[in-house]
């Protein structure tokens, strides 16, 4: 039973290596991607389902019982996000049928867009801690293949910083679980969580968990993020988007785990860094989405926004802003794909990046015009679209613990993304169109369809709120009593 | 310029049987002695990497046309196989079982479904190395 | 022989840092291996040395050495391996499009 839970790892990898079979055949290519991530998909939900009803899950790889084996852990959380991860990838790679190119294709770009899922969702459900690192490296690698794949010459040059960068951070990863092993002398998440809690978190081990935190912020673009920029602007648009949803994300989801499960209990000293660091994210996001002169440098700005507004969730650290803080990185995943979406299309449609040389977009594409707008109101946080929840969950959660300044930095950068975005909307949108009729460029079907697709995640997570509630607040729970998880992990060992 | 090297085709003949001996000695030493299907896959395509050092490409893909990067997959698929097939059996995920056997001329054998997964991981290791030293050798060549 | 080791892990370090410092794409690359070799050691250092023991093997109960610090050493080495071929392949591409290896030239300005 519980052996699908490696299901959303597995079935990506085992797709990815088929496909380098048929090399050449992009039809079936295309076609065994879309299957494997629609059945991916389905097992999440199954498992989400199974979890709501009968509490958390793992997998004990060959049977090692906790500690000592590798396991996988599903709580609500982790299957939340697997399942919007698919979903996303889902779009993006919808997207990509119909603008990728053959010779992206040829490359095994599928592969790697499968390995760079089965990275994601390795990570998410991982339940140790070395495995963890295993499921970033897979990520990673996929990733440093996505954004150097077809390289020009930016290209090249931008991938082999984004990856140098990367491979230093690993190596602080690596410095970080030698450190806590020889402190603790366990990698088993749930076990390190008790043997913490144990000995009391005293300086030695916050300070490990500081290292963590440099290497997760890294990944996640929290105050480290001079790098991401420079990356996110190179690749094709389908990739930028997956890595917009999905890279960032994981390295959040590793900040939160780690400061929720193993490491809660000196928070005077973590949660006020972290507090530090989501702020001063979210002044740089604002002050480079409001002053940013083309489309992709206001959506990479916009990345860094959402990590600010989850990571201050993170620091106020109640169950409201847990609630929040999982709302919010559903959402986040869905609309940061489809605004990096929405910005390829226009460069691919007009073939500029500075929103002053692009105008009157709506005229020639009422469509995809309406579709972007949507996609604003829903980073805003306007209701009933799905920022809005996990917005207004946040805030509660501020105000209850009575941390205003964050608050009111939190709601300051929803102005930011407004004004960012609906400059875009204004000037490219509106106005006199510059396309003539006959050299509009067509907008393909697929491309339509992964934004309509999006639009609708989105609409769906603003108005059934009411039907996602119960596995947030099951995600949340976990995050606020780390206990369950770790009964969950440990118990039945005797 | 044509660089003689006969000295080293001659030493590369003997000593590729070696390497490849070794691998494969490694590869089943893994099993409970230091060795296993990286350390035996390394020291494999540390021999193919000597054909190819020793001759040009066309003649070694001539010997051997192999596609090296469907060799790694096929690697990679024995792998996660066999880690699969344990869900099969009802059994937790990457699960492994061993008997002991009577086999003709071996003797009594201890078989285990764990070298199939080593195989597999020897194979993606072979695969990978050549493909990378191919990756760059080619390119070289085309400059 | 634990201190002996984390003298020699810092200096690894310490060179490590020199390498990814300088300018030549090469150094820097060859800086991020010494930076993984010095890490494996670091991980077998934390996982306490014992010598002349083997881990677990013999049903016996003598003293044996931590098998985990060594596992995860091999898999650290398979990534790092994976890594870094992957960047020499990816560092020789951008040689050929860019034509240099001066990470100075390679910094790139956001008007071109």
């Amino acid at each position: 039973m519980s052996n699908l839970l490696i299901a959303p790892m597995i079935l990506p990898i085992m797709t990815a290596v088929i496909l380098v079979f048929l090399r050449g055949n992009v039809r079936v290519q295309r076609l065994m991607t879309l299957v494997t991530l629609i059945v991916v998909l389905i097992i999440s939900l199954f498992l989400l389902m199974e979890v709501e009803a009968y509490g958390i899950m793992r997998l004990d790889f060959s049977g090692w019982l906790p500690p000592y084996g590798i396991l996988f852990v599903g709580d609500a959380f982790a299957l939340l996000l697997v399942t919007v991860a698919t979903v996303v990838t889902i779009a993006c790679s919808i997207y990509a049928f119909s603008t990728i190119g053959e010779a992206h294709e040829n490359m095994f770009f599928y592969s790697f867009v499968l390995m760079l899922v089965a990275g994601v969702n390795g990570s998410f459900l991982t339940g140790d801690i070395f495995n963890l690192f295993v499921c970033f490296e897979v990520m990673l690698l996929a990733s440093y293949v996505l954004v150097a794949l077809g390289g020009g010459k930016r290209q090249l040059r931008e991938s082999l910083k984004y990856v140098l960068i990367n491979v230093v951070a690993s190596w602080m990863f690596l410095v970080a679980l030698a450190y806590l092993y020889g402190a603790i002398g366990t990698l088993n998440m749930a076990h390190i969580a008790t043997r913490v809690a144990e000995v009391g978190q005293d300086p030695v081990l916050t300070t490990i968990s500081l290292v963590f935190l440099i290497v997760f912020s890294l990944k996640a673009g929290l105050l480290l993020f001079f790098w991401l920029p420079g990356s996110y602007s190179v690749p094709p648009t389908s990739v930028a988007a997956l890595f917009a949803a999905l890279l960032t994300k994981v390295g959040m989801y590793a900040i939160i785990r780690t400061f929720t499960l193993m490491f809660p209990h000196n928070q005077e000293v973590t949660h006020a860094i972290i507090a530090i660091m989501a702020v001063l994210t979210l002044i740089a996001g604002m002050a480079g989405a409001m002053g940013g002169r083309d489309v992709k440098t206001i959506a990479t700005y916009n990345v860094l926004i959402g990590v600010g507004f989850i990571m201050l969730g993170l620091a106020i650290a109640n169950e409201q802003a847990f609630m929040g803080v999982v709302y919010y990185l559903m959402h986040d995943m869905v609309a940061k794909a489809m605004l990096f979406l929405c910005v390829g299309m226009m460069i691919y449609l007009t073939g500029e990046t500075v929103v002053k040389n692009m105008s009157g977009l709506i005229r020639n594409y009422p469509v995809f015009g309406w579709l972007y707008f949507v996609a604003l109101c829903a980073l805003v946080g306007i209701p009933p679209l799905s920022g809005f929840v996990g917005k207004i969950l946040i805030g509660q959660g501020a105000i209850t613990s009575g941390d205003y300044v964050l608050l009111a930095v939190g709601f300051i950068s929803s102005i930011a993304v407004l004004y960012s975005l609906l400059r875009i909307f204004l000037a490219s949108f509106f106005g006199e169109t510059i396309i003539v009729l006959e050299d509009e460029v067509p907008i393909r079907k697929g491309m339509m369809g992964s934004l309509i697709m999006l639009t609708a995640c989105m609409i769906f997570l603003g108005l059934g709120a009411n039907y996602m509630m119960p596995f947030v607040e099951a995600a949340a729970a976990v995050l606020v009593d780390p206990s369950i998880y770790i009964d969950a992990v440990l118990r039945g060992n005797e | 310029m044509k660089i003689n090297d006969v000295i080293l085709r001659t030493v590369v003949k003997a000593v590729v049987f070696i390497v490849l001996t070794l691998g494969i000695y490694l590869f089943f030493a893994g099993h409970n002695a230091p060795g296993g299907g990286f350390i035996g896959g390394l020291v494999l395509a540390s021999a193919v990497v000597l054909m190819y050092l020793a001759y040009d490409i066309e003649t070694v893909q001539k010997t051997m046309p192999f596609d090296f990067k469907k060799i790694a997959a096929i690697g990679v698929l024995l792998a996660t196989g066999t880690a699969i097939g344990s869900v099969l059996f009802d059994v937790p995920f990457l699960s492994h079982t061993d008997a002991y056997y009577n086999l003709p001329l071996l003797g009594k054998t201890h078989l285990t479904t764990v070298t199939i997964f080593e195989a597999g991981v020897a194979l993606t290791v072979v695969g990978v190395v050549v493909t990378i030293i191919l990756s760059i050798s080619e390119e070289g060549e085309e400059q | 022989m634990e201190s002996v080791m984390v003298i020699l892990v810092g200096v690894l370090v310490a060179v490590a840092t020199y390498l990814i410092l300088s300018r030549n794409m090469i150094r820097v690359i060859l800086g991020t291996a010494l930076l993984s070799h010095a890490v494996h050691l670091l991980i077998l250092t934390m996982g306490s040395l014992k010598k002349g023991n083997v881990p677990l093997l013999s049903d016996s109960d003598g003293p044996y050495t931590d098998a985990l610090p060594q596992a995860l050493i091999l898999t650290a080495i398979v990534i790092s391996f994976a890594v870094t071929a992957f960047v020499l392949v990816l560092a020789f591409r951008t040689y050929g499009t860019n034509k240099t290896d001066d990470l100075q030239e390679l910094r790139g300005n956001a008007d071109e």
